[in-house]
């Protein structure tokens, strides 16, 4: 076992207690708060696992992408088309023939997000486009996808099944932690029981010599574009049903920058190579609970940005070693300044 | 010591996690003086250079260049100290043209801006003064890696340079190409530059340089007059092992004899090379020689899959089998080294052990990964049985030095338990005893019954591994040679062209 310092989860998980810790002696510890009403849990921490759920989601998918080497900023794109076609399926706008069954729009909606992640990673394997570029044609266009499904209207629906994805309890606890987990789970074994986690980082590393090693790279790229649509295709219907109902110009607007923070956050080099799911989901973490610190505090609306901006120039200045022994450095020889 | 020393390193001592590098070195150079530093792979020969370039720091010792102490913290200090590297892969950048290559990062202005003319002549007269008569302005990657090693030395030498550090700059130059890069070194050496060489070709090491100073296992061994040391105790001094053991297992695996057919090409062909026949044996040890470019490597890719087959046939075991990509040729029990290490060969950001099992793994598919367990056991084995050197199989393989790096390529490849293996340069830019345990390895594995195919631009060791010796010239196989016709004299005669034909 390595030691608990040298594994890749280390540094994002000490960002996030120190934020957490930061946020209660703030808050005077009313943001550790939990309550119980009605059998279900309430609190600050609670919001965070609920409404950081979707960029868990996302995280899972864009770590293994930006594992490649590659990017995906088409996610937020996928989200609306997903949550788009959802929601026009259950108010029965499109596909009559369903009669608004919510099951058939959810796998319709993950369907939908397979053949977007499946365009990307045709135009990405197959056709070698450069990633940023290929998933670049999906951001633009998959705004116009979403409209045309919904027929450039915001649908609104009331189903309380699809709420359900959203809102619903399981044990106390809010559903879409446990789509979180069980995304997480399932990639675990994918990438931990079969050697799918060593194609992607051989591939990330030099897919040249994971080719003549004998990885089929087109396959696997592709594959692992599909899996990110998916990804953001599930985050969409967990956002649509949090506002219960699907707005395709501002559903998951800019949250691939968040998704690829998160993963940033988690130690995965943008570059490529070694990834780890785990420190992905702090990082989502980190994220989510810095939006929920800013909304806790009531910051001014106009400096939000700002004040977001500081907090991850903070937490990514500690996660890079050149920075931390800089400052190490000016610390020792400050205290040898002291005793000389 | 003589007083009219350019550089002194004395006393250096290096230390990374876990390994000594350096220890209690000395090494001096003096103006107008060619000195060969040599060492097998991990005696610190590259450490110390990065020492001296700045790209490491010593934990101990002093560095003084004309009698006064210097500290070099960065690579930007040595070059102001007048200290220039050219490295093994040139590190130019492809894209830019030859001229702004030559000056980048230190541009001449005119009123402020950048002047290209001036760029463009004074590249054209420096690269003169090299006997390069090129086109400047074009873009560096259309020349070849020849040129391309003599425009990093232009650039390196016209920083002002009083001391040069050539990094095995000749692993990837043909021999009229070496000859003109040594003509240089005599010119610069007329300059009154020192120049620290550093190679794995002995011969070259006889043919140019003044003092040797050599390392092992990261400790000083001894500097000495180039005149007036036999090659064979230079040998000994490099491995510090009884040479004349691994000269003796020579040709003994050449006598043995060959199996039935393996594999057979009929008129196949890549978008590379065309119309290719010929068959391999079993428990033999097959060369492919011919010069840079004559279509050795075109072969092995083409075997391998990793060139997609467009035109003939490919029998294995006398079935005609489909091999559309590596993991088809894996499959077929082929394994391929290619000669490009760090491209085409590792991983560098994975463990040992990762680089090992990944071919395995393909092989096996997918869908269930190698147990932790299995992966370690292999690693471990591979580790001993080979020799490679590193505290363990968690090492990231970019950390290793070329020739370990080499041998866990092999062991990747073994681990599939292949009935083929193809090997392209297995030995380039290795050290000597690396080389020797590669070759006695790859004899082994034929005698006991393997097919390998050995691709060298080195004759003495393919005439030292082969049985059956292909001739390419033009991307065509002109010979195929076996018994007492494979010797230097007749190979050579068959790549000039004046053997005989194809029978």
């Amino acid at each position: 076992m390595k030691k608990l310092k040298d594994r890749m989860e280390f540094r994002p998980l000490l960002s996030l207690i120190i934020i957490l810790l930061i946020c209660g002696i703030l808050s005077g510890g009313s943001f550790f708060k939990i309550s119980v009403v009605e059998g279900h849990l309430y609190g600050r921490l609670l919001d965070i696992l609920r409404n950081g759920s979707k960029y868990m989601i996302l995280a899972i998918g864009m770590t293994m992408v930006l594992a490649t080497g590659g990017t995906d900023i088409s996610v937020g794109s996928v989200m609306a088309i997903s949550g788009a076609l959802a929601c026009s399926i259950v108010d029965q706008r499109i596909l009559m023939g369903l009669n608004g069954n919510v099951f058939a729009a959810i796998i319709l909606a993950l369907g939908a997000g397979a053949l977007c992640g499946a365009w990307n990673g045709f135009l990405v394997a197959k056709l070698k486009v450069q990633p940023i570029v290929a998933t670049l044609i999906l951001m633009t266009a998959g705004r116009g996808i979403a409209q045309l499904i919904a027929d450039g209207k915001i649908v609104t629906i009331t189903s309380d099944a699809y709420y359900y994805i959203s809102g619903g309890y399981i044990l106390g606890l809010p559903f879409p932690m446990y789509i979180a987990a069980f995304m997480l789970i399932l990639s675990l074994i994918m990438t931990k029981k079969t050697a799918f986690g060593l194609a992607v980082e051989s591939i990330g590393v030099n897919s040249e010599s994971a080719r003549l090693a004998g990885i089929k790279v087109e396959r696997n790229l592709w594959m692992i574009y599909v899996f990110c649509g998916v990804c953001a295709a599930l985050a969409g219907l967990i956002e649509s049903a949090g506002i219960k109902g699907a707005d395709c110009n501002n559903c998951g607007l800019m949250i691939e920058m968040d998704g690829i923070l998160a993963v940033a956050i988690g130690g995965t080099s943008l570059s490529g190579g070694r990834f780890s799911l785990i420190s992905s989901i702090i990082g989502a973490l980190v994220v989510q609970t810095i939006t929920t610190m800013i909304l806790a505090f009531g910051v001014a609306p106009e400096v939000i940005r700002v004040f977001k901006a500081l907090i991850v120039i903070v937490v990514c200045l500690a996660q890079s070693p050149a920075f931390m022994a800089k400052m190490k450095g000016l610390f020792d020889k400050k205290r040898m300044v002291a005793q000389g | 010591m003589d007083q009219n020393n350019l550089l002194v390193m004395e006393h250096i001592n290096k230390r990374f996690p876990g390994v000594v590098a350096l220890k209690d070195v000395h090494f001096s150079l003096k103006a107008g003086e060619i000195h060969a530093l040599l060492g097998e792979n991990g005696a610190g020969k590259s450490t110390l250079i990065k020492v001296l370039t700045g790209v490491e720091h010593m934990d101990e010792g002093t560095v003084a260049m004309n009698g006064s102490h210097i500290s070099i913290k960065s690579p930007l200090e040595a070059q102001k100290h007048g200290i220039s590297t050219v490295y093994q892969e040139v590190n130019l950048c492809p894209h830019l043209t030859v001229a702004e290559n030559i000056y980048v990062g230190r541009e001449p202005l005119k009123f402020g801006r950048i002047d290209w003319k001036e760029i463009n002549r004074r590249s054209r007269e420096l690269l003169k003064g090299f006997d390069l008569d090129i086109d400047v302005t074009k873009q560096l990657d259309n020349y070849s890696v020849a040129i391309q090693q003599m425009i990093a030395i232009a650039r390196a030498v016209d920083v002002k340079a009083k001391i040069l550090i050539l990094d095995e700059p000749t692993s990837s130059l043909s021999n009229t190409e070496v000859s003109k890069l040594f003509d240089i070194m005599n010119m610069l050496k007329k300059q009154g530059l020192g120049i620290v060489f550093v190679t794995h070709f002995l011969d070259q090491v006889y043919e140019v340089t003044d003092r040797i100073t050599v390392l092992r296992n990261g400790e000083y061994v001894g500097t000495y007059h180039t005149a007036k040391l036999p090659k064979v105790e230079l040998i000994g001094k490099m491995i510090g092992k009884e040479y004349e053991a691994l000269a003796n297992d020579s040709r003994s695996a050449v006598e043995s004899n060959a199996g039935e057919e393996y594999l057979r090409l009929e008129e196949a062909g890549t978008d590379n090379i065309s119309g290719v026949s010929f068959c391999l044996r079993r428990g033999q040890v097959s060369g492919f020689s011919g010069l840079l470019g004559s279509g050795r490597s075109e072969i092995a890719k083409l075997i391998f899959g990793a060139d997609k087959m467009n035109s003939g046939k490919l029998f294995v075991e006398n079935k005609e089998v489909h091999i559309k990509d590596p993991l088809d040729a894996i499959r077929s029990d082929i394994a391929f080294c290619s000669e490009n290490r760090k491209k085409e060969g590792i991983i560098g950001e994975l463990t040992i052990r990762e680089n090992i099992i990944i071919a395995l793994q393909a092989k096996r598919g997918l869908r269930k990964a190698i147990r932790y367990s299995e992966a370690q056991k292999l690693a471990d084995h591979f580790i001993k049985e080979l020799g490679i050197k590193t505290p363990s199989a968690d090492q990231k393989i970019k950390n290793l030095s070329g020739g370990n790096q080499q041998k866990v390529l092999l062991a990747r490849w073994l681990a599939t338990d292949p009935k083929l293996l193809i090997l392209d340069e297995p030995t380039r830019g290795i050290d000597i005893g690396a080389k020797a345990e590669i070759q006695k390895i790859v004899m082994k594995l034929a005698k006991d019954g393997m097919s390998c195919v050995f691709i060298s631009s080195e004759m003495e060791e393919m005439l030292r591994c082969c049985s059956r010796m292909f001739v390419l010239r033009d991307k065509e196989i002109v010979a195929e040679l076996t018994g007492d016709k494979i010797n230097e004299a007749y190979i050579m005669n068959c790549i000039a062209g004046e053997g005989e034909s194809k029978s």
